[in-house]
């Protein structure tokens, strides 16, 4: 066991690498939720995303355009939850469900051919003077433009949700639907809005994972950080600036452990690869005493009767 | 216009009518997704629906059929108490797991031994193991209010980790000359889950599906508790003034779906797969999901679902043998059904009315 090889600026580089899928899929499910809906798909449409964005970053041999096709191939399957819980009215838990069993078969089905293949890589900026410096440089300073993005995401949904007419409509349908309506406002197409965006969101997150996170594509590769990511939203009661902290932290119990194994601790690998479940669960009893955040209208279909 | 007018109770021929309609629509579907990656798409539904019931080698695959639905029935059977009541346990896959693991672990523990009580300790043990697994998300959600879903699904994957972990540490075949996995319990007439008549696929799990479909039917029409489940799913207001236990019905719903799930995984681990190994699981868990969903959550109906879903997986590969079909085609398959049946749903609670615009 040698823990002196863990280089702690790398780790924290990583860490941010790490949690970067969990943080644009909680963002897009947190604006599902605010909106009123639970769409417990997230992983599903993760997976989609990933095998979307990977097969089409190696065909094109663009990553960047990997991930507008996995934000469209997440945006599409979340229109089948759409349809589903808003025009057919169906349970919105059992929707979400078959939306994950969906999409761990479509994309098993759509990744038979690109098993073992090597995707085109995403350069990491570099801004001259800034990523060469010591620490703060490959921290701050020398990562893809996603992980910015998906920090900028959490900045424009912030700002969306707190200061703008938009935000606040959005909150009031998730809030209150009857009274929403009452006032005019469409329901069911904010709602249908909502979970759109959180799909497209969830398809960048699962490409994330393909096309730099891992990068390849094998069946079942997001590994429950769907799931994780709907634990997020709750962890981070609504917030999204408590959102990004809780995929941190996340993403840290995930490259530390993995590092650990790395590493040769002498706890065994399986109970290692389970901690980040662990913590998950821990970190919900916690958070879950307090229910005052969450959208009042949360889970409940809405069908104006006349 | 088209308008949907919500029925004052949902249409019973409806609910009836639903699963078939959606059978049917997933043929379709799966028939247009087949000719997509390039089969026959008759051949590949009759091959899925058709050959493993009256094909050539039938004989063969009927025995399957109870094989592979008996998992999915005892599972589902369990599963759908808690969903009536609008509990939702979807780690089947990990109360499976842990009642495998627990089974097989109490029954090796007296290994070589030859006692006819062996197999009695092994079943008590999974079903056990399967209980206390479920018993997490249940008293973590009766204490603290944790959302059952969330704490049921991660217990899956850490169900995962300790059954990779058992089978290359503390399970392992001390004979196994290195390889990962437990003893075989097939080739160790104590513990052995055997056929009761051979060649039927009849084993003691068929018999304990059939008993909880028996027991689920009496329980949801007959006894006081079924009509507590049905009455807060239905009606939770309702409940509550009739002075339902919330507590105890979230611990009733998640502890026996957990322990037949355990069941199912104890049957399946001392019989038909026979050792405890990092893949032995094959993902019932989750499909007894659809299962429970397709047999609209009543007894009865899951007794077919269970039956149809294992003609999907039997039919399934041998699609995938002779006609190369991928074996995630099937998985895409089962998903599209669950889609077609909720979305039909519709028409069990709405009314579709045609009306004339108003005039405002």
């Amino acid at each position: 066991m040698d823990l002196s090889a863990i280089n702690p600026v790398l780790l924290v580089a990583s860490l941010m690498v790490a949690a970067t899928p969990i943080l644009i899929a909680a963002i897009g499910e947190l604006v599902v939720e605010k909106s009123g809906v639970l769409n417990l798909g997230v992983e599903g449409m993760m997976i989609t995303g990933a095998i979307a964005g990977f097969a089409t970053a190696v065909e094109t041999g663009s990553p960047l355009l990997g991930f507008f096709a996995a934000a469209f191939a997440g945006a599409a399957l979340s229109v089948l939850f759409g349809f589903l819980t808003q025009i057919a009215q169906a349970n919105q838990v059992a929707s979400g469900l078959a939306l994950t069993l969906f999409g761990l078969g479509l994309s098993a089905l759509m990744g038979q051919s690109y098993v073992g293949v090597k995707p085109p890589q995403m350069s990491d900026i570099h801004i001259p003077v800034l990523s060469d410096l010591p620490v703060v440089g490959p921290i701050l300073f020398g990562h893809d433009i996603i992980l910015y993005f998906g920090i900028a995401l959490t900045a424009a949904v912030w700002a969306l949700l707190k200061f703008s007419r938009a935000g606040l409509v959005l909150r009031a349908v998730g809030e209150n639907h009857d009274a929403a309506h009452a006032l005019g406002y469409k329901v069911i197409r904010i709602r249908l809005m909502a979970i759109l965006f959180g799909g497209a969101c969830a398809g960048i997150g699962g490409a994330y994972i393909s096309l730099i996170r891992v990068p390849q594509w094998t069946e079942g590769m997001t590994a429950g950080v769907g799931w994780i990511a709907l634990a997020l939203v709750v962890f981070a009661s609504w917030k999204p600036w408590r959102a990004l902290l809780g995929a941190y932290l996340f993403g840290g119990v995930t490259v530390v452990q993995l590092n650990l194994q790395a590493a040769g601790v002498a706890i065994p690998v399986e109970y290692l690869a389970m901690s980040p479940y662990v913590i998950t669960i821990i970190v919900l009893v916690i958070l879950s005493a307090d229910k005052s955040s969450a959208p009042a209208a949360l889970g409940r279909n809405f069908h104006a009767s006349r | 216009m088209i308008r949907l007018e919500k029925r004052p109770q949902p249409s019973r021929v409806w609910s009836m009518a639903t699963p078939l309609v959606a059978v049917l629509a997933t043929m379709i579907a799966g028939g247009l997704l087949f000719a997509a990656l390039g089969k026959n798409p008759v051949e590949a539904i009759r091959t899925i629906f058709w050959d493993p019931l009256f094909g050539e080698f039938a004989f063969y695959y009927r025995p399957q059929l109870l094989v592979k639905g008996a998992p999915l029935v005892l599972i589902a059977i369990g599963l759908s108490l808690g969903f009536r009541a609008g509990i939702w346990n979807i780690g089947a896959e990990g109360q499976y797991i842990m009642g495998a693991i627990c089974g097989a672990g109490a029954g090796l523990a007296f290994y070589p031994a030859d006692s006819a009580l062996i197999f009695p300790l092994m079943v008590v043990a999974g079903a056990l193991g399967g209980w206390a697994w479920a018993m997490i998300p249940a008293v973590l959600k009766t204490r603290f209010g944790t959302n059952e879903i969330l704490v049921s699904l991660m217990l899956v994957y850490v169900a995962e980790q300790f059954l990779a972990s058992v089978s290359l540490g503390l399970l392992k075949n001390p004979e196994g000359f290195g390889f990962p996995g437990s003893r075989n319990l097939q080739s160790w007439d104590a513990a052995h889950n055997a056929e009761l008549i051979t060649g039927t696929g009849m084993h003691w799990g068929v018999v304990a599906a059939l008993i909880a479909v028996i027991f689920a039917y009496v329980l949801l029409n007959r006894h006081m508790l079924g009509y507590h489940i049905r009455l807060s799913g239905e009606a939770p207001r309702a409940a509550r003034f009739a002075g339902v236990n919330p507590t105890r019905l979230v611990l009733f719903c998640l502890g026996t779906s957990g322990a037949l799930a355990g069941l199912a995984g104890l049957f399946e681990v001392s019989g038909p797969s026979g050792q405890i190994s990092i893949d032995f699981n094959v993902g019932y868990g989750f499909t007894a999901i659809i299962v429970a969903f397709l047999g609209r959550l009543h007894p009865v109906g899951i007794l077919l679902a269970g039956g149809l879903m294992a003609l999907t997986y039997i039919g399934g590969d041998i699609a995938q043998s002779n006609m190369g079909l991928p074996s995630a085609a099937i998985q895409v398959f089962q998903g599209m059904l669950l889609f077609f049946l909720l979305a039909l749903d519709l028409l069990t609670n709405f009314r579709i009315a045609l009306s004339k615009p108003e005039v405002v």
